[in-house]
């Protein structure tokens, strides 16, 4: 017997020897490493990329989130725009925009669990009022029945968002054994559970009816609610906000489009596409599953957060299915597992009823008081349900999927393929 | 003697009373080509579905390099270097070509999802290495043209060479192919089994085979297994399969019990 052990040893290690020998897939073509990604490769004369922007010399170059000329100055058009237009918009309008932001901020996360993993969830509201209540308690102020700590915004953003991940965390067991519409069911039960919960908890939240302030903005020791003065620029409450509001987007959009391009990202669209292949090729599904809901939660929170600043005062009642529909709008319109798409959803979905209360003097059948056919909050949600059955079934892509069919027309123009 | 890469002892696996497997024994060893074939509803898919963890048999043991693999997830599995393709193409239809590739190297890749938010360095690094890799494999199963395409709306026979393509990026130790040319017509055939036998003398992996059809078995196995109802019914060489009573009663049908009597007669 005791001949067999170093027989056994060295089959093992003749094992190893050998995995280590065809470790790299370079056998099958025969080709070095050197010859593709040694140093000072993909460099390219200017003379030789110039007007071929899908003309990629490097792997880096072609994996790039702005891939092309052209995306790298629209976007940055974009942000200088978007910098600009608060300091010229009147107040109303750029708080409009700002909480268009903030349920851009909330709808990625959505779009990283519904899009990405495909994980239905109704219940993004309550996580949104998580992340607002955490924010409410750290940063807020104490009331008559409230409670109040009065910390700096940056701890209350922080925790606005850990504390609804990791609430998230000890849902996830249960949301990830169920899959399609009895996950959409079983969230909206966390949902319903959820305003209960708020509406007795009164000293988080204020009580029924009644609510409570969101976190005061004090940030970095420098209070948003003042007007300051950078050079010759007044900075006004609404404009920091709106700032802040902006910048929070950027930085979480850009994370999550990251992500999309990573490893977690594949595995998240692997678990959505097909679950049995991703675990047969090596994705561990409780953990790729678990981590979409948790990171999900926790961009809800700080959009929560953020969302409880701008509106003033919150009330338990406000965390509804509406909001969770809203949402679902946002990603499905917008255009399923896009960021981008995502952003431009959140800016319809928000500014579409004001745009129809301005459109209502002008369309005979809409009033704006009583008398006529139809309100305009009647509009608004039959024309909110309309668009969402029609982007299901004409561009499931969403608004994302249109832009994307106007660039491929022209881009091939004047053949139609 | 050398040591069996993989070995299964006696597996059983029953689905309430519907009995799948009953009894199977094999072992694979480094570098062959084993073949498992059998008429339909034999228990083929069945024992890949053990080996890879989807199933568990009730009773025997699988051992992988000398360690078991029973009660083990799919993707510990996966990643101790056993990669399969299926029988039915089961691809990621909207991810690109490229990332279904990618998504192969998933268990040999490690970089956090927090660093893959801010995409440092390291993820950078590593998601280019991976993609130097996955594009040999790209170059060597031709796919070069369609490598942006969303797998969905690709052709059957190229979706065969991609699922092939993505196991072969988990650059396992062993590769089980379900059917890898079902369906497909003769060249689609022919250039499969070049494949098959480049990764072989390339890459010297061990695999095992299941597929009908018989030719491209009989050319390519070194080892052939017969399964009919769940229990093995021969085991060797495809010249001595071929020739097994057994197996031919089971393909040809006929008096089974008669034939199999006198083919122990014969042996004795």
């Amino acid at each position: 017997m005791t001949t067999v052990a170093p027989d056994s040893n060295r089959a093992t290690q003749d094992g190893a020897q050998h995995g280590a020998e065809r470790s790299s897939t370079s056998r099958l073509t025969g080709q070095s490493r050197a010859l593709r990604s040694g140093p000072g490769r993909g460099k390219a004369l200017r003379s030789a990329t110039r007007g071929r922007p899908r003309l990629f010399t490097s792997y880096d170059q072609d994996s790039a989130l702005l891939n092309t000329s052209a995306k790298r100055w629209w976007t940055l058009a974009a942000i200088s725009i978007f910098l600009v237009l608060p300091f010229w918009l009147t107040r109303d309008l750029s708080h409009l925009l700002s909480v268009a932001m903030v349920m851009a901020i909330a709808g990625v996360g959505l779009n990283l669990l519904t899009g990405y993993a495909g994980q239905i969830s109704l219940g993004h509201p309550f996580f949104m009022a998580l992340g607002a209540y955490t924010g409410a308690v750290v940063a807020g102020v104490p009331g008559s029945i409230v409670i109040g700590w009065e910390f700096d915004l940056s701890i209350a953003l922080v925790l606005a968002a850990v504390i609804p991940g990791l609430v998230g965390l000890v849902v996830a067991p249960l949301a990830t054994r169920v899959r399609g519409l009895y996950l959409a069911v079983l969230t909206l039960g966390l949902l319903m559970l959820g305003e209960q919960l708020f509406k007795q908890w009164a000293s988080v939240t204020g009580g029924s009816g009644v609510g409570r302030a969101g976190a005061v903005p004090v940030l970095f020791g420098n209070d948003l609610e003042r007007t300051y003065a950078v050079g010759p620029l007044l900075i006004a409450p609404h404009v920091s906000l709106y700032l802040l509001c902006l910048t929070l987007l950027v930085v979480l959009a850009v994370a999550a489009r990251n992500l999309a391009r990573s490893r977690t990202g594949r595995a998240f669209a692997a678990v959505r596409d097909r679950d049995i292949a991703a675990e047969v090729m090596g994705v561990n599904l409780l953990r790729t599953k678990t981590l979409a809901f948790v990171l999900s939660s926790a961009y809800a929170g700080v959009a929560g957060c953020l969302f409880a600043i701008l509106i003033g005062r919150v009330a338990p009642e406000q965390w509804n299915i509406l909001m969770a529909i809203n949402l679902l709008a946002i990603v499905v319109i917008g255009g399923v597992a896009t960021i981008s798409g995502t952003l431009i959803g959140a800016a319809f979905v928000v500014l579409l009823p004001r745009i129809l209360e301005w459109l209502a003097p002008w369309l005979p059948f809409v009033s704006t008081g009583s008398g006529g056919l139809i309100t305009v909050f009647q509009l608004e949600s039959i024309l909110f349900g309309a668009l969402i059955v029609l982007f299901l079934i004409l561009e499931p892509r969403g608004l994302f999927g249109l832009w994307h069919r106007v660039r491929t027309y022209f881009a091939t123009w004047p053949f139609s393929y | 003697m050398t040591t069996p890469l993989l070995t299964a002892e006696g597996i059983a696996l029953r689905f309430g009373g519907n009995v799948a497997l009953d009894d199977v024994s094999f072992d694979v060893r480094p570098g062959e080509l084993f073949a498992i074939i059998g008429p339909n509803g034999a228990g083929k898919t069945s024992t890949f579905n053990c080996i890879s963890g989807v199933y568990r048999p009730q009773s025997g043991d699988i051992t992988f390099r000398g360690a078991s693999l029973l009660g083990q997830r799919p993707d510990r599995i996966a990643a101790q270097g056993i990669a399969r393709t299926f029988q039915n193409i089961e691809l990621f239809d909207n991810l690109s070509v490229l990332e279904n590739l990618l998504l192969g190297r998933h268990h040999l890749m490690r970089a956090p999802w927090w660093q893959a938010m801010a995409w440092q360095p390291g993820t950078r690094r590593e998601e280019r290495a991976a993609r130097l890799e996955i594009e040999h494999l790209i170059e060597f199963l031709d796919l070069t043209s369609v490598r942006r395409h969303p797998v969905g709306i690709l052709p059957y026979g190229i979706k065969k060479r991609i699922e092939l393509g993505r196991a072969l990026a988990m650059q396992p130790e062993l590769l089980l192919l379900d059917e890898p040319v079902a369906g497909m017509n003769a060249e689609e055939t022919e250039d499969m089994a070049r494949f098959i036998l480049d990764i072989r003398t390339e890459l010297g992996l061990a695999m095992v085979m299941v597929e009908h059809d018989m030719r491209l078995v009989m050319d390519l196995a070194d080892r052939v297994m017969v399964i009919d109802f769940g229990r093995r019914i021969a085991l060797g060489t495809p010249q001595e399969v071929q020739r097994d009573p057994a197996v031919i009663a089971a393909y040809l049908g006929g008096a089974t019990d008669e034939v199999l009597e006198s083919a122990h007669q014969e042996q004795r």
